[in-house]
């Protein structure tokens, strides 16, 4: 089934160097079975500081390729933290530290010579608030490619309409690009920022509480872009909301001060967990 | 189902609200009461002092009537040994109750303990253009159909009765003649375009040549000092000679031109009756314009008020700068304050980005904020003698040694300059921007900032594409303020570069155009000048205030274009929801 749904996701990508590169990871899973998709991001005893304070304990965890991974867990927990450490969004505050590493698709992230700006060009990033800039909504999807330097005009208009589709916004904004991005609602809002995340065809998307702000049918309605995201990206999302984390994760994680209490099918940490504080949180009884 | 607040109408609401006033007295009503009369006096002072340099200001070049008045023959006020006295009519107040006898005192008439002051004009022939006189001693005040009133190029205004119009040609026209009036209306006309025309002339065509002659002066004056010349030297020398003599002849024509129209300005002569009886003559070339003032109507005062007004903003001055225009300070200011944002605003914004996005917030950088917060209440001359000492002497002088060193001992830019002002009041004005830019870059969200380097971009990119365009309105707000603070400074320009009376404006049709090493004239010095140097102060007060009035105007024009500005990039690059 795996190997089904890559040799779709080739067939869909337009690009040519990225599709060659999924080629090159389709090959290497041939070579190695399914053990690099399981182990796509690879967590690898990571502890992480705020000046002194430790948030973040010896964690590991392999995070599959094209699925939903959730990180749960009470506040304050470090599940922010270690979502923001993925594209290196923690570099932004002083005297912060780390420990241990990080492996995406075999490499680390904290590598010297990998430059903090190519590593975040593969990562979409979507946040708690939404967080359009103040510019039209053309022009806040092609921000990335704009930056990047590519001004193509054929290019930018070809990534806004797969964007916004993708994100299930096209039909609702196709007749005022040139609008203000302020002029959205909050839902059509965060939309909007995954549309932008995703324009720049990233390999993963983090999602940082992306429904905390919303009502339940926007909330809904990200949920279902979640399911159809995962056919293409590999998701991590942390959420506040146990529903929402079982109905559109695979996997999840529970972290508890800055530990990773458990780390497992979705279905199982829900219905069966193996330990008792996730399932003391998972029911409600504490968190 | 409708709860019991939505059930409750308008009137119930507002009984609540009202009961619950009285029963408990609501904690920091005085406060409110405290701030709003804080308001309050603040707004009465703005009121105030704009109302008085407003009707002050305006009032000037409004046409008034012209009084004739009789002085009671039993009393003893005579003026210039007459009875009758020709003057507007400026103020009726108290008198000082040290100048009154015991009689005046105790008389039963109030106007005895009054005074009158009159504008009487004629400085050449009374010698002063002001006087007081007692109201009780005045018999009777008409206002006489023929009166002028004439602006001249000296002396001030005139008020008198016309006698006759004497032409070159030995005719004349007498005052009673019907077609005196338009005559004289005509002369005046015709006086004034060959003026407009030799102050073309002059200023321009000559006002070249002088310019380049200047300079070859200079260089002939740099070869006279030399010991010895090499022989390019030598050549050079001969080059500037034959240059100069090219020169004289081409300003001799122009020269001719000036003086045969200048000759035309002295042929028509006006001769005027003083109130004294006197008869006086003046030549038609050296009246301005001229008026009626008693035979006007609402709509011909008008006209002459925004004549007079006109000639105020675009003449310049005469006379020690109480009469004429003041367009070269008007001129000068702007082209300082324009100079100066120009200089100040990449400056304070890339301190203030540095400061606040790439330096590492410590105890350097907290040092370095408390020094330019400090900076900005350094008193302004500080800033000025500083600017003498460093951009003058040291930056002008090594300019000057450099670059002018054939026009030395006399000094190009090694003097006060426009430049040098400009770049002094940038100085001045630097820290304003820097703590404002700042703050408009603190103000922009944390999540606009990591949306955008989650998208991939640098740092920079960042700045350039989100942050400084959300900063723009605050940056432009900051702009006003040093705009603001800038162009109403005189104390340190009177150091660097603001004179009194300046030949040259900065900015002319002569290459290179802009003559950054030009003194200026600044509409802040020209009040100073007007109401502290100028020998007759009472004649001076009305410019004083109409001058303030246009610096005010100047600095309320030069902020509602930034402050449009700003309105414009807030609109663009801001929302409600963020």
């Amino acid at each position: 089934m795996n190997d089904k749904r890559d040799s779709t996701f080739a067939a869909s990508r337009g690009s040519g160097e990225i599709r060659q590169k999924r080629v090159q990871v389709g090959q290497r899973q041939k070579q190695t079975g399914n053990d690099a998709h399981a182990r796509y991001i690879q967590v690898r005893d990571h502890s992480f500081f705020y000046g002194t304070t430790q948030v973040l304990y010896d964690l590991n965890m392999d995070i599959p390729e094209r699925h939903v991974t959730a990180l749960i867990g009470p506040s304050g927990c470090g599940k922010s933290t270690l979502l923001r450490n993925f594209n290196r969004m923690n570099d932004l505050i002083d005297g912060i530290s780390h420990r241990g590493d990080i492996l995406i698709d075999g490499r680390s992230i904290y590598d010297p010579y990998l430059e903090v700006i190519s590593l975040r060009k593969r990562i979409g990033m979507v946040f708690q608030k939404s967080n359009p800039f103040p510019k039209s909504i053309y022009e806040n999807i092609v921000y990335s490619l704009r930056v990047a330097g590519r001004n193509r005009r054929a290019e930018l208009d070809e990534t806004v309409e797969r964007s916004l589709r993708a994100a299930a916004l096209w039909d609702e904004v196709k007749d005022r690009l040139r609008e203000t991005a302020f002029s959205l609602s909050g839902g059509q809002m965060q939309r909007l920022c995954i549309a932008r995340a995703i324009a720049n065809r990233p390999e993963i998307l983090l999602m940082d509480e992306p429904c905390s702000a919303l009502d339940p049918v926007a909330t809904g309605k990200i949920e279902d872009l979640i399911h159809q995201l995962k056919e293409e990206y590999t998701i991590i999302i942390v959420t506040h909301n146990m529903q929402q984390a079982a109905r559109v994760s695979d996997r999840t994680a529970f972290l508890y001060m800055g530990r990773l209490i458990e780390y497992n099918d979705t279905e199982k940490i829900f219905t069966n967990p193996t330990e008792e504080q996730t399932e003391a949180y998972v029911s409600g009884r504490f968190g | 189902m409708k709860t019991r607040a939505d059930r409750r109408t308008p009137e119930d609401t507002a009984d609540k609200a009202g009961h619950s006033r009285r029963s408990e007295r609501p904690r920091g009503e005085t406060f409110v009461w405290m701030t709003a009369m804080g308001l309050t006096v603040g707004l009465t002072m703005i009121v105030f002092l704009l109302g008085l340099v407003v009707t002050n200001g305006v009032g000037v070049f409004w046409p008034r009537r012209v009084a004739l008045v009789e002085f009671r023959e039993d009393r003893d006020t005579r003026f210039q040994g007459g009875t009758k006295a020709l003057g507007v009519i400026t103020i009726e107040q108290d008198r000082d109750v040290r100048d009154l006898t015991i009689e005046q005192s105790e008389s039963p008439h109030a106007a005895d303990r009054r005074e009158k002051q009159l504008f009487l004009g004629n400085r050449d022939a009374f010698g002063q253009a002001f006087s007081f006189f007692p109201a009780g001693d005045i018999q009777s005040v008409t206002y006489p159909d023929d009166v002028i009133r004439a602006e001249r190029l000296e002396w001030g205004d005139a008020l008198f009765f016309p006698v006759r119009l004497e032409m070159e040609d030995g005719t004349a026209v007498e005052a009673d003649d019907p077609i005196f009036h338009s005559h004289l209306h005509r002369l005046v006309e015709d006086a004034a375009a060959r003026r407009a025309q030799i102050h073309r002339i002059e200023r321009y065509e000559i006002g070249r040549i002088n310019l380049q002659m200047h300079q070859l002066e200079q260089e002939e004056r740099y070869f006279a000092r030399q010991d010895s010349l090499t022989d390019q030297q030598r050549s050079e020398r001969e080059a500037v000679a034959g240059r100069m003599d090219e020169l004289r002849a081409e300003y001799q024509p122009l020269a001719d031109r000036a003086a045969e129209l200048r000759s035309k300005q002295q042929r028509d002569i006006l001769v005027y009756r003083l109130v004294t009886g006197e008869e006086r003559s003046i030549l038609v070339g050296q009246i301005v314009h001229h008026y009626y003032p008693n035979r006007l109507g609402v709509a011909g005062r008008a006209q002459i008020f925004a004549g007079q007004l006109w000639r105020f903003l675009s003449g310049y001055p005469r006379e020690a700068n109480t009469e004429g225009g003041i367009f070269p300070a008007i001129f000068g200011t702007f082209v300082m304050t324009l100079l100066m944002s120009v200089a100040v605003m990449p400056f304070g914004v890339m301190a203030a980005i540095y400061l606040r996005e790439y330096a590492r917030q410590g105890l350097f950088v907290r040092a370095v904020r408390i020094a330019i917060n400090n900076l900005a209440g350094v008193p302004s001359i500080v800033f000025g003698i500083f600017g003498l000492g460093f951009f003058v002497y040291f930056v002008g002088g090594g300019i000057d040694r450099m670059f002018f060193d054939r026009a030395l001992p006399a000094p190009t830019f090694g003097t006060g300059g426009i430049l040098w002002a400009s770049l002094t009041l940038a100085l001045m004005t630097v820290p304003v921007v820097i703590v404002a830019t700042e703050e408009a870059l603190a103000a922009v969200p944390r999540g606009v900032r990591e949306g955008s380097l989650a998208c991939g971009a640098s740092k920079w990119q960042t700045i350039r594409y989100l942050v400084l365009p959300a900063a723009a309105p605050g940056i432009m707000t900051g702009l006003v303020l040093a705009m603001a603070r800038g162009a109403g400074e005189v104390a340190p320009l009177m150091l660097v570069g603001v004179v009194a009376l300046a030949p040259n404006l900065p900015l002319d049709g002569l290459f290179p155009f802009i003559h950054l090493e030009r003194k200026f004239m600044h509409l802040g010095f020209h009040i100073y000048d007007l109401g502290f140097q100028s020998p007759d102060s009472e004649a001076a007060k009305p410019m004083v205030f109409a001058t303030t009035l246009v610096l005010i105007l100047l600095v309320v024009a030069l902020n509602l274009i930034a402050t449009l500005v700003r309105n414009h990039l807030r609109k663009k690059y801001t929302a409600d929801k963020f």
